[in-house]
């Protein structure tokens, strides 16, 4: 059996490992370079989560956590495709999120920033793409929130993603971006990603994507590494 | 399909941050969610030698992280990977990945059971992805075992990687298990892998 490797990470896509701007990279990423590491079985193999391990609500965020009332903020769709470098869709892939909520609160237990939970938000979702690697998502607009990282730091609201892809080689995780958002170019984890990748991490407002009278559309397509046109050698 | 191929630009990584639990690893934090993955790889009725794997995270100051997230990916055994690209796969009922978060200690712990050789000439080994506040790119690494001494002497990565820094890929025995410590950063620096 061949089984072709994966293009390599294209460091001109993403971030470095150390950012002396966004200071928690200072000392927690290596300094030594990575070694490379030529693919086997090991890395040409990942877990499969399929469409049985989800349950259609954990895509709605607005009320897959619902208690009394529906969350508080403005709804959304995030809606997009999961492909591959070589433009080839990537179905049946395991898509998680997490986010903050309206507030721009977590529910997570450390999260210290005084701004109100919302009893009927959990800020935390999953699906797996279609056959055409096609995912969506309803939420509320994640709000910005304040961190420590320099004096006045603010995030930008995102969306928190996880994917796998085929195999662990793919697996990606990143942050989703609105457009817009003033507080971009003042943070230091979007701006860490090389000038020219970095619009790929900001959703595009879309009409199509709106659904009328409900919720403001978001489109996000992510890009996964594609496969190698040379199969591995046995 | 003709003409020039296409390439499309990676979506770049971003950090996971501190706040991940309650998406990939719900059932830590005691959240109403169910997760998928735990740091449970593999119960009592799995066939295999079971052994507990653990470890501490430290960054280049020797502080330990109490916010990084380890995932685990592992062949069964008998060196067989749950996966379709395993050919051999379809007898192997055990899923082998897990996660695991690290405590404010900065310790991690996995239940799982000790890999077979996937039979291609590596060793038995466990693949590891590191995710963490400050991690702008996930970390591969290995863990191989201290007692596979001659497996580990012909393994292809373990050759690839400088002598004097083998050991922090090795895991030691303990009476439970194994243990596999982690430095991010600085003297002793683990092996990372660019995958």
């Amino acid at each position: 059996m061949q089984v072709k490797p994966f293009q390599p990470r294209d460091w001109d896509s993403h971030p470095p490992l150390i950012y002396p701007e966004y200071k928690s990279t200072v000392f927690r990423a290596p300094k030594k370079p990575l070694i490379p590491l030529k693919q086997s079985l090991s890395e040409l193999t990942g877990p499969v989560y399929g469409h049985e391990s989800v349950a259609s609500g954990d895509s709605d965020l607005t009320q897959c956590a619902r208690v009394s009332a529906d969350p508080i903020g403005e709804r959304i769709v995030v809606a997009g495709r999961v492909i591959d470098e070589n433009g080839k869709p990537v179905p049946n892939t395991l898509v998680e999120i997490w986010q903050a909520n309206a507030a721009g609160r977590y529910i997570h237990v450390n999260d210290q920033h005084n701004a109100p939970l919302d009893p009927n938000f959990f800020g935390a979702g999953r699906c797996v793409t279609d056959n055409d690697g096609r995912y969506k998502f309803y939420s509320i607009k994640p709000g910005a929130y304040p961190w420590g990282n320099h004096a006045n730091a603010w995030r930008p609201a995102h969306i928190h993603l996880s994917l796998f892809g085929p195999t662990i080689a793919t697996r990606l995780v990143t942050q989703l971006f609105f457009p817009g958002d003033p507080l971009l170019p003042l943070d230091p984890i979007f701006c860490s990603v090389p000038a020219a990748a970095r619009n790929r991490l900001v959703a595009a407002f879309d009409l199509s994507v709106t659904e009328a009278g409900f919720a403001l559309g978001y489109a996000f397509d992510i890009v996964l590494r594609g496969r190698a046109e040379t199969p591995m050698e046995g | 399909m003709s003409g020039e191929p296409i390439t499309l630009g990676q979506t770049p990584s971003q950090t996971a941050g501190p706040f991940f639990h309650s998406a990939l690893l719900p059932d830590r934090g005691g959240y109403a969610y169910t997760g998928l993955a735990q740091s449970e790889v593999a119960d009592a009725a799995v066939v295999g030698q079971q052994m507990s794997f653990e470890g501490t995270i430290v960054d280049g100051q020797g502080l330990p992280m109490p916010d990084a997230l380890v995932e685990l990916w592992q062949a069964d055994a008998m060196g067989r990977y749950a996966h379709p690209a395993d050919p051999r796969s379809s007898n192997a009922a055990f899923k082998g990945f897990g996660r695991a978060a690290t405590d404010a200690l900065g310790h991690f712990k996995f239940q799982t059971i000790k890999p077979g050789a996937i039979g291609d000439g590596q060793a038995p080994h466990l693949t590891l992805i590191l995710f963490m506040r400050g991690g702008q790119n996930h970390l591969f690494t290995r863990a191989y075992f201290a007692d596979e001494t001659a497996a580990n002497a012909q393994d292809p990565v373990l050759a690839s990687v400088p002598a004097d820094r083998r050991a922090t890929l090795i895991a030691s025995r303990t009476e439970t298990g194994y243990v596999f410590n982690i430095r991010a950063q600085g003297d002793g620096e683990t092996v990372f892998f660019d995958v």
